[in-house]
């Protein structure tokens, strides 16, 4: 089947975005919660089971502590308490632990370990995701239900000092706070001062209820002098001091309180041996959970190994120390040593809260929830604790009530830790079946486009595609045994679910067709070209075409680019990449027109015996091929000589208007708020739509009639001009020099550039996308969620409607890119007498832009344990996903625009 | 005749290698807590003095290019401050276009001129010393097929790398790792001093390996 290579490359990129939405698919997988978490209505809670008999016991419990302390230790790792260390360095921490009032136990943290999903996990009890921080894009702020939500909905007041985090994922929450930035990574001192300052003045106080301290400095040395400096055990000795300080007041304001009071020590992740953090490695995964109060009964000569339990267990606990319900989405079960001295029948009260919420949980994330073991476990133990309450309540003989209920406990302790599993299996990790599927996708596209490079970009620009040849092919079929037989396997052996695997199977089969097919297609491509260049080289020889200064600077920069995007640093600072290369293309085009303006002149008769030195014949041809400067006259030709430095100048001024990043984000900007009209936006809509729709009115006719190649013209030219007045109508008023230097920039660029030059239509069309990648960040955007700008959603509209609302920000967000795409096709368009540009540009605009999201997805798998892999890699990725969704509606326009092109051109 | 020229050439630039080396060792006996880092705005001037003058002395010691005819004494004043003039104009350019790349416009501005003011005695000072100033001589050096000697050869690769190098040298600074070299603008001043070191040190050896293809026209 012949294909023309604009149509090729727009198929191509379709089946990319599919290939990438399985990777994201994989890459995210979608959290458990609970559906109701949008609203946060206080419910009524559970009732203790009764049968029949009236147990009027349904409020909740009263609170175990008066007081909690949470002491937060970025980075602390298990054996920094438990093992040499600590009995080295804590002195203190490790004689409570043998002989004190305390419970220890090992918490496992699940990855990423990094401070921010870590925070959530203790506090909500929930795995979180990463989807959670595209859902609110507004705010940084944690909506989910959390322990400190309800402590404050509780009234009981919370004080916080340490990492800024917190205040930024509780905004409000905090009575009193302090927040030090964990930026400076070399200061592990007065970070840790900054907290323990207001310490004494707060212990004195005691106007609280909850206190939480968390503590930088650990992480910071861990970073800089890894886990074995000795500045660790300073460190650690710091910290012990600062539990002493912290638990003997809280002793002695118990004596005066008669209260009881819950110190809590924990860390937020551990630490590898390298001294960073964020994969799952043992030593980063455990971390020490140490629960501290005078109410914990400890028979002397009792040693117990610290037991090994989930982070998450953390935020049921501490909401039924303080008496508060339990966090929605919790799939933690409640650490029952701390409960372990009330009475039976609170215990028993408490198990029972504890299993209700998990099954809650589990009914609405587990669509057969019936089935699952927990839940069985469950209904049996509120039967068994039903028939308890009757025979507690009609006051049976003690000890068989006793008996009866340590059997029960054990029953309810099993069906938390059952159901729990299965909730926390259900986030797991990463799917790694799919994201190996979305990439195999994706690598399959990108080369067989590398590989059709130069069928594609020949004068035809048409390419054969080998469709029906894999159909009967041996390979072809092997291929799909093989696939489907991994299929299967993967699918009858994973634990985690899979979302792959959960698909139909026909869809799956339709998957392993297409990879399967598209393997045949560049396996013949690569024989194809093989066979090719083996007659070519008999043939001609070696090819004497030499890469101007341009092509390589173009070639060179798209892959620096590419290999750019491997450091977290980069990828922040991301529009400084694009800046530095068009300012670079800017000036390399400046070279080009100097040399050609001058040494066009005056090399001819005067200095022509100086000219040429290697031994390259080709220097006659470049002489010739450059007299099109010359036919401009002399005030055009003064206007070309200078438009590289006035494009230069409004680079550098729009590079100022909107500091984005995060290095130099700080920078002033001239960017301020105005408010808009609702009536005024929504006659500009319809101005717009007017002016789309002629457009696009002129384009069919164009497409139908095949007669008049101006009709098409005109046409385009209406839709990017209305392209650009709703990209005026969107944009923050601030923003609209970014448009108007566009539209001169592009407007020099053409007259005085592009055309003169005689640039081919690959060259045209990377620099098109280059600039359109920096306008993209003039604009303001950057590589993180937060920048986009949601409030254009709301333009022209009284209330929010989620598909306009969804359109026109992310046109908005691409403004940039989508007008310059417009603007090269309307470019081409207008060069008619270049027959396959089009195509040549469509092509090259779809591989320009794959290029990194392949490149992309394989770093980001790679580098999935990353520090940074939430912070900077997520957002980037999903950054390249939406670019290349809209790489592929341009690249279809492109298509539709060159089958009108052709068919006029054949039909003339 | 050929690989005599080779040789001075290579001596050459080994003695303006070895003046850059010597800035950065010679300051350190006299002046205190002399360091190229710290105190990189000294080493800058100190390091552009040095090049210069070992430039000039090379220039009138060697003689790379014929005599001109005219020498009266006026002639040769003139030219100087020509060249002069078009040193500094050459300071101002580089200083716009690091602007218009970036650099801050008012804050370190004395850092980004003495970092203009570097890479023009890198670049401009042996365009200046070679070529004169002579701005139709300079368009056909730096177009693709315009030397005509081992001389303007070697210009061109020094230059093209020094300015490889500032290019280079720019790609470090938004990393986070928070070097003291990471500021602006000493990856960069790094960067043209590596590029312009690595120019002198290729240009010979490349004239050496291509000594057969390279015929040049007018010797």
């Amino acid at each position: 089947m012949r294909l023309g290579s604009g149509s090729f490359a727009a198929c191509c990129v379709v089946v990319e975005v599919l290939g990438l939405a399985v990777f994201l698919r994989g890459f995210f997988p979608a959290p458990v919660r609970s559906t109701s978490s949008s609203e946060h209505r206080a419910e009524a809670p559970v009732p203790e089971p009764a049968a029949g008999a009236s147990s009027n016991w349904t409020k909740l419990p009263p609170p175990l502590f008066s007081k909690v302390v949470i002491v937060l230790i970025d980075a602390l790792r298990d054996d920094f308490v438990f093992g040499s260390k600590g009995v080295k360095f804590m002195p203190y921490t490790s004689y409570l632990v043998e002989k004190g009032a305390a419970h220890s136990f090992v918490a496992e943290a699940k990855p990423p370990t990094v401070t921010m999903p870590r925070i959530k996990a203790l506090m909500t009890g929930s795995l979180p995701g990463f989807v959670d921080v595209v859902r609110n894009l507004n705010s940084p702020a944690l909506l989910e239900d959390s322990v400190l939500r309800q402590a404050k909905a509780a009234g009981k007041r919370i004080i916080f000092y340490g990492d800024e985090t917190w205040v930024k994922l509780f905004p409000k929450h905090f009575v009193e706070y302090d927040g030090t930035t964990s930026f400076f990574v070399s200061d592990y001192t007065e970070v840790d001062n900054n907290v323990t300052r207001h310490l004494d003045k707060v212990l004195k106080r005691g106007d609280w209820d909850v206190l939480i301290l968390h503590y930088l400095g650990l992480d910071h040395i861990g970073h800089v002098f890894g886990p074995s400096s000795p500045l660790i055990g300073h460190k650690l000795s710091e910290m012990d001091g600062i539990l002493t300080r912290i638990h003997t007041s809280l002793l002695s304001e118990e004596r005066k309180a008669l209260s009881p009071s819950l110190l809590v020590l924990c860390g937020d992740h551990g630490m590898s041996e390298t001294g960073s953090h964020g994969a799952s490695s043992l030593e980063e995964v455990n971390t020490p959970l140490i629960l501290i109060s005078s109410s914990f009964e400890r028979k002397p000569g009792d040693i117990r190994q610290p037991k090994h339990v989930q982070q998450t267990d953390l935020a049921v606990t501490l909401a039924v120390g303080l008496g508060l319900p339990i966090p929605k989405n919790s799939v933690g079960s409640l650490l029952f040593p701390v409960i372990e001295g009330k009475p039976m029948r609170e215990q028993l009260r408490f198990l029972h809260l504890n299993s209700v919420q998990l099954s809650k949980l589990l009914q609405e994330s587990v669509p057969s929830y019936e089935k699952e073991p927990g839940f069985e476990q469950f209904k049996v133990s509120e039967r068994l604790h039903r028939n308890w309450i009757k025979l507690y309540l009609e006051e049976n003989s003690s000890a068989a009530l006793l008996n009866l209920g340590v059997k029960l406990r054990r029953q309810y302790l099993d069906a938390i830790r059952t159901l729990s599993l299965s909730l926390s299996r259900q986030v797991a990790q990463y799917d790694i079946y799919s994201m190996v599927v979305g990439t195999v996708v994706v690598l399959e596209v990108l080369a067989l486009l590398l590989l059709s490079i130069p069928q594609a970009l020949s004068n035809k620009a048409e390419l054969e595609v080998p469709l029906l040849s894999p159909m009967f092919s041996l390979l072809f079929y092997l291929m799909f045994l093989v696939l489907s037989a991994i299929h299967v396997i993967v699918c009858t052996s994973t634990e985690s679910s899979c979302y792959f695997c959960s698909l139909s199977w026909l869809t799956a089969a339709g998957v392993m067709v297409l990879i399967s097919a598209l393997l045949c297609a560049v396996v013949s491509a690569l024989s194809e070209m093989f066979v090719d260049g083996k007659l070519q080289r008999k043939n001609t020889g070696p090819s004497n075409s030499r890469w101007s200064e341009l092509d390589l600077l173009i070639l060179l920069g798209t892959m620096g680019h590419v290999l750019s995007l491997g450091a977290s640093s980069f990828i922040e600072e991301e529009h400084q990449t694009w800046y530095f290369l068009t300012s670079t293309l800017c000036l390399a085009l400046c070279h080009e027109i100097y040399r050609n303006c001058f040494l066009g002149n005056c090399c001819e008769p005067g200095l022509g015996g100086a000219v040429v030195a290697l031994q390259d014949e080709d220097a006659g041809k470049v002489h010739k091929s450059h007299t099109p400067l010359d036919s401009l006259r002399g005030s055009e030709k003064w206007m070309a000589l200078a438009s590289p430095w006035v494009i230069l100048t409004c680079c550098r001024l729009l590079r100022s208007l909107n500091q984005t990043g995060v290095q130099w984000a700080h920078r002033p900007d001239l960017g301020h708020w105005l408010t808009r009209g609702i009536v005024e936006a929504r006659f500009v809509y319809i101005f717009i739509l007017g002016i789309l729709f002629t457009g696009a009115r002129d384009l069919l006719k164009s497409q139908v009639a095949a007669a008049n190649p101006k009709c098409k013209a005109v046409g385009l030219w209406e839709m990017y001009s209305g392209l650009a007045l709703l990209a005026a109508l969107l944009l923050r008023p601030h923003n609209l020099p970014v448009l108007v230097l566009s539209l001169l920039i592009q407007t020099l660029m053409t007259s005085f550039i592009w055309k003169p030059l005689g640039h081919d239509a690959a060259e045209v069309t990377v620099m098109h996308y280059w600039f359109g990648q920096a306008f993209f960040y003039f604009q303001g955007n950057s590589n993180s969620i937060s920048t986009v700008d949601v409030s254009v959603g709301f333009v022209g509209l009284d209330s929010y409607m989620e598909i306009p609302a969804v359109l026109l920000t992310a046109f908005a967000t691409y403004a940039g890119p989508v007008l310059w795409a417009i603007h090269l096709v309307n470019f081409l368009s207008s060069e008619t007498c270049r027959g396959p540009a089009m195509s040549h540009a469509c092509f090259c605009y779809a591989l320009v832009c794959s290029f990194p999201v392949s490149v992309y997805i394989i770093l980001v798998t790679s580098l999935r344990y990353h520090l940074f892999i939430w912070s900077v890699f997520s957002p980037k990725l999903l950054y390249e996903g939406m670019h290349l969704l809209i790489t592929a509606a341009v690249c279809l326009f492109f298509t539709a625009m060159d089958q009108t092109g052709t068919r006029s051109r054949i039909s003339s | 005749m050929k690989d005599t020229d080779i040789k001075r050439l290579l001596y050459t630039h080994l003695l303006c290698i070895f003046s850059i080396i010597l800035s950065i060792f010679i300051p350190s006996l006299f002046l205190e807590n002399f360091s190229v880092l710290e105190t990189h705005l000294t080493w800058l001037c100190i390091c552009s003095v040095f090049v210069t003058a070992i430039n000039l002395i090379l220039y009138l010691v060697v003689k790379p290019n014929t005599p001109s005819k005219r020498s009266s004494l006026s002639y040769k004043v003139t030219r100087f401050l020509k060249c002069c003039i078009y040193f500094l104009l050459s300071c101002f350019f580089f200083h716009i276009i690091f602007v218009l790349y970036g650099a801050p416009l008012i804050e370190l501005v004395l850092e980004t001129f003495s970092f203009a003011v570097i890479l023009s005695t890198f670049t401009t000072v042996p365009c200046l010393c070679l070529l004169g100033p002579n701005i139709k001589a300079w368009l056909r050096v730096f177009s693709r097929n315009g030397v005509t000697s081992i001389w303007e050869n070697s210009l061109q690769i020094t230059t093209i790398s020094s300015f490889l190098g500032t290019w280079f040298g720019a790609f470090p600074i938004p990393l986070d790792w928070e070097r003291p070299w990471q500021v602006w603008p000493i990856s960069c001043t790094l960067g043209a001093t590596l590029g312009y070191v690595a120019g002198l040190i290729i240009s010979p050896l490349w004239i050496y390996w291509n000594r057969k293809q390279l015929t040049y026209k007018n010797n």
